[in-house]
């Protein structure tokens, strides 16, 4: 399938805006840190063979809360990935974020050493920030007094930490700080980071590594009312089944390194991932307004940013929030712009849990690398679909297919969503 | 450099306050303008172990603005504060029931989100700190709208029938300018036509006094509270915490004209830096704030002897001062030492990630009303630091374009500037 483009209509709210050269931003290296595989490739492969990496909680005993399950990332070792500096000062969120962004930095090719001359930049998603960081302090505060907290708390726990770090360790001075949306911040951060590469940075790290798993994280995050209860982790996170009974939260996400087209070309980039091609945010309304939630809008305002119409799009990688309600309205919203069954959803997130901050920019990374290899990633656990005359969710293994254009959605908890459109390189 | 986004102006045409002092956009000029502090001696808790026990505290009464008992119940107090500037923002703007909700959306800024009940409700569930599997049966149900800071940009959302693009911006210290930029960008982008945007801290707490204690940011000028804030003098020793919001309602120009709505200021350029140094500390040269400047300049196509007054960080640490001097001068050149500098810090405190809107409201203010707030407590100038400071009175003069800048940890720099949009032609 071709990735069609159609003209945006006259009222659109991208069409004005745009000049005739708005530049083409383009992802050239990838740093994925995710439950079921530390490191894209490893990621991918696992992803593609349907490993999952959820699990039981063991960073502490569960028992006591309402939810049990977690993908942890597993195996990672902070000493061995980091400098001895960086641990007494970073929550266990930021050594996945470091490392996640040196990986994406050298997959991209670009000479760190280089990095201040090109004024480069992060951009990153957060949620609750340094969370584990922050219950350690409180525990120092309230038990032994303010005396005995940590000189790092000041900026350890706050909400834009990584893009600190990062630039930090990497030397990039360009624009910098945190976007908050939950699960849509993971799209949002990418967004921003590419209006800052059209108005003249040349290189931005962008996305989110996140996580939460200490015991006041995770009471937290039971209160969202979203976690699943169930205890076996192939029955817990089963989003658009008929037996949906929430999500399981996790770790990791992905960062992306996003370049104008024309210097990623210049350069020689190693690799070019896909175009960022289009996105845009809507928020809900009161849900006693009477008026529709806006998830179908953020896709149809994506596609018109994007220049495409729906029948570009090749592959859906789904919110997929495994609550009834809400799963029923993304796959209303996909059959009706799509028509039923009108193309591949996947949600790969069913291996990872949902990670917070982190989420959609690893579903961004996986539809990156489904253009590349041409290949849609599997929905697991999912035996009996709740809507299967509307979607057509990939869950039998990986499925080949054309792929020029995918569509990736993130909804944040209290309303917003957020649609991001990537094409491949041409 | 050129970019894609001229086309579209950005204009501010509500403004919000809740500052340390009384609420309101009103009282908030006054007590600038008269040159009075709202810093004291902590009230909400008992500070005595502390190292700094003063603090700018907002006289915030959530039953006299309104608040339902439930929303007082439920909403951490910077959520309170956010939606009381944001509603008197939107009702300034006049703008309600003239916005197209799909084409309006919400930005909202914040260093320190929900600590206040975070800090409070950890200390139940812990037991004090004891437990480290905290327990449940002890949690409130607000504890994920405590863990997102978003969860305050749905009430805002809901409250300016907002469905448009909507968020959080948090750079720390600076996040009071990033979000007001975040948001013009979405109207030059198109993706909105109006915006309610704006910052919220509210976290005189006690971890938040203990973190600052921990790396002497603040001040322990504990026994003269009303004068603890010195930016710019020789006896400065760190900021005074403080909190508050500032909120606005930001139009296309075109939107606003349609409407004759009153505008005070336009968006007319910015920029944000990394100076990838250090979370917390400065070089003393300041180049990467001036950097910014430039960059924000740049934008709004103006030169340095344009700016008529600089709304400045002056947070009276030690390091700041130097290092925003410094960068004003390699920034600005000449034209630095004949610009008049303010820090409203010396009154209302540093409220982290709000103190920023509050400076852009205030820099919006000045150019409406043709009048530079002072540095309060500016009695002793230090030698180091010789631009014109704006001592202790307030400053008529004719002020067309605004400059306000901010340095935060995470090694953040972030410049705005600000016109008077009669003047844009």
């Amino acid at each position: 399938m071709n990735g069609r483009t159609a003209p945006a209509p006259a009222d659109s709210p991208t069409s004005a805006a745009r000049t005739t050269a708005t530049p083409r931003v383009v992802v050239t290296g990838l740093g994925v840190i995710a439950p079921n595989g530390t490191g894209t490739e490893e990621y991918w492969r696992a992803t593609l063979r349907g490993e999952s990496g959820i699990g039981r909680v063991t960073r502490f005993d569960p028992s006591r809360y309402a939810a049990t399950l977690a993908g942890e990332v597993k195996g990672f070792v902070p000493r061995e990935r980091l400098p001895n500096r960086l641990l007494p000062q970073t929550d266990p969120m930021t050594r996945l974020a470091l490392v996640a962004a040196e990986e994406a930095l050298a997959d991209s090719g670009v000479d760190a050493g280089q990095l201040s001359t090109y004024a480069a930049g992060v951009v990153t998603a957060a949620s609750g920030g340094g969370f584990e960081f922050g219950q350690r302090e409180l525990q120092a505060l309230w038990s032994k007094g303010g005396d005995h907290v940590s000189a790092y708390q000041s900026f350890a726990w706050f909400y834009p930490v990584n893009s600190g770090q990062i630039s930090i360790r990497h030397g990039m001075r360009g624009p910098g700080g945190a976007l908050v949306a939950e699960q849509a911040g993971g799209l949002d951060a990418v967004a921003k980071a590419r209006r800052h590469v059209r108005d003249g940075t040349a290189l931005m790290v962008a996305g989110g590594v996140d996580g939460a798993l200490c015991p006041w994280g995770w009471l937290c995050q039971t209160r969202s009312g979203g976690l699943s209860p169930q205890t076996d982790p192939q029955r817990a996170y089963l989003p658009f089944s008929t037996e949906a009974s929430g999500y399981v939260p996790g770790e990791g996400g992905a960062l992306l390194v996003l370049e104008d087209a024309r210097s990623a070309a210049e350069r020689g980039a190693v690799h070019v991932y896909g175009q960022i091609a289009g996105y845009a945010a809507t928020f809900d309304p009161r849900p006693d307004s009477g008026r529709p939630p806006g998830l179908r809008r953020a896709i149809q305002l994506a596609l018109a940013d994007a220049e495409v119409t729906a029948d570009a799009i090749d592959v859906v990688f789904a919110d997929a929030m495994g609550l009834p309600g809400p799963d029923a309205v993304e796959a209303e919203v996909l059959a009706a712009e799509f028509g039923p069954r009108g193309v591949p959803v996947t949600a790969p997130k069913t291996m990872t849990g949902r990670l917070l901050a982190g989420g959609a920019s690893l579903d961004l990374a996986s539809a990156l690398l489904s253009l590349r290899d041409q290949v849609i990633p599997p929905t697991v656990n999912v035996p009996d679909q709740a809507a299967p005359e509307a979607l057509d969710l990939v869950t039998e293994g990986p499925r080949a297919a054309g792929l020029d254009c995918a569509l990736v959605l993130a909804r944040g908890y209290g309303g917003f969503n957020s649609a991001m459109v990537v094409r491949r390189a041409a | 450099m050129s970019n894609t986004h001229d086309a579209r102006r950005v204009v501010i045409t509500g403004i919000g306050v809740v500052a340390p002092g009384d609420v309101g956009t009103k009282p908030f000029w006054e007590l600038l303008t008269a040159g009075r502090t709202a810093t004291r001696t902590i009230s909400s808790f008992d500070a005595s172990p502390f190292r700094s026990q003063v603090a700018a505290e907002c006289n915030f009464d959530p039953v006299a603005e309104g608040l339902s008992r439930r929303q007082i119940r439920a909403w951490d107090r910077t959520t309170q504060f956010a939606y009381v500037a944001a509603r008197e923002a939107l009702a300034d703007s006049g703008v309600s029931g003239e916005t197209d909700p799909l084409r309006t959306g919400v930005m909202v800024g914040t260093a320190c989100g929900m600590t206040m009940s975070l800090d409070r409700e950890y200390a139940v569930v812990s037991d004090e700190g004891k437990l480290w599997e905290v327990d449940p049966a002890h949690g409130v149900p607000y504890l994920y709208d405590y863990f997102l800071p978003s969860s305050m940009t749905r009430e805002i959302a809901w409250l300016a029938e907002a469905e448009g693009p909507a968020g959080v911006v948090s750079a720390g210290c600076t996040s009071g300018i990033d979000v007001v930029t975040h948001a013009a960008d979405l109207i030059r982008d198109g993706a909105a036509e109006v915006m309610v945007a704006g910052a919220s801290d509210a976290a005189i707490s006690p971890i938040t006094v203990a973190c600052f204690d921990a790396i002497k940011a603040t001040t322990p000028r504990n026994d003269e509270p009303e004068t603890a804030s010195r930016p710019f003098d020789r006896t400065r020793d760190g900021f005074v915490l403080g909190e508050g919001a500032a909120f606005f309602v930001l139009e296309e120009l075109g939107h606003a004209r349609r409407r004759g709505a009153r505008a005070y200021a336009e968006i007319a350029g910015y920029a944000a830096r990394c100076n990838a140094y250090s979370m917390t500390g400065l070089r003393p040269d300041g180049k990467e704030m001036a950097d910014a400047i430039r960059a924000a300049l740049d934008r709004a196509r103006k030169d340095p002897k344009d700016i008529d007054y600089i709304n400045a960080h002056g947070s009276a640490t030690k390091q700041n001062d130097l290092h925003e001097t410094a960068a004003f001068k390699r920034s600005l050149g000449e034209h630095a030492y004949a610009t008049p500098v303010s820090s409203i810090k010396s009154m209302i405190g540093h409220s982290l990630g709000a103190i920023c809107a509050l400076e852009v409201a205030a820099s919006a203010l000045t150019i409406e009303h043709a009048v530079i707030p002072p540095t309060a407590n500016l009695r002793e100038p230090d030698p180091d630091l010789d631009l014109d400071y704006v001592p202790l009175v307030a400053r008529q003069a004719q002020v067309n374009t605004v400059l306000s800048v901010a340095s935060g940890f995470g090694g953040f720099q972030s410049a705005i500037v600000l016109t008077d949009p009669g003047s844009a032609q």
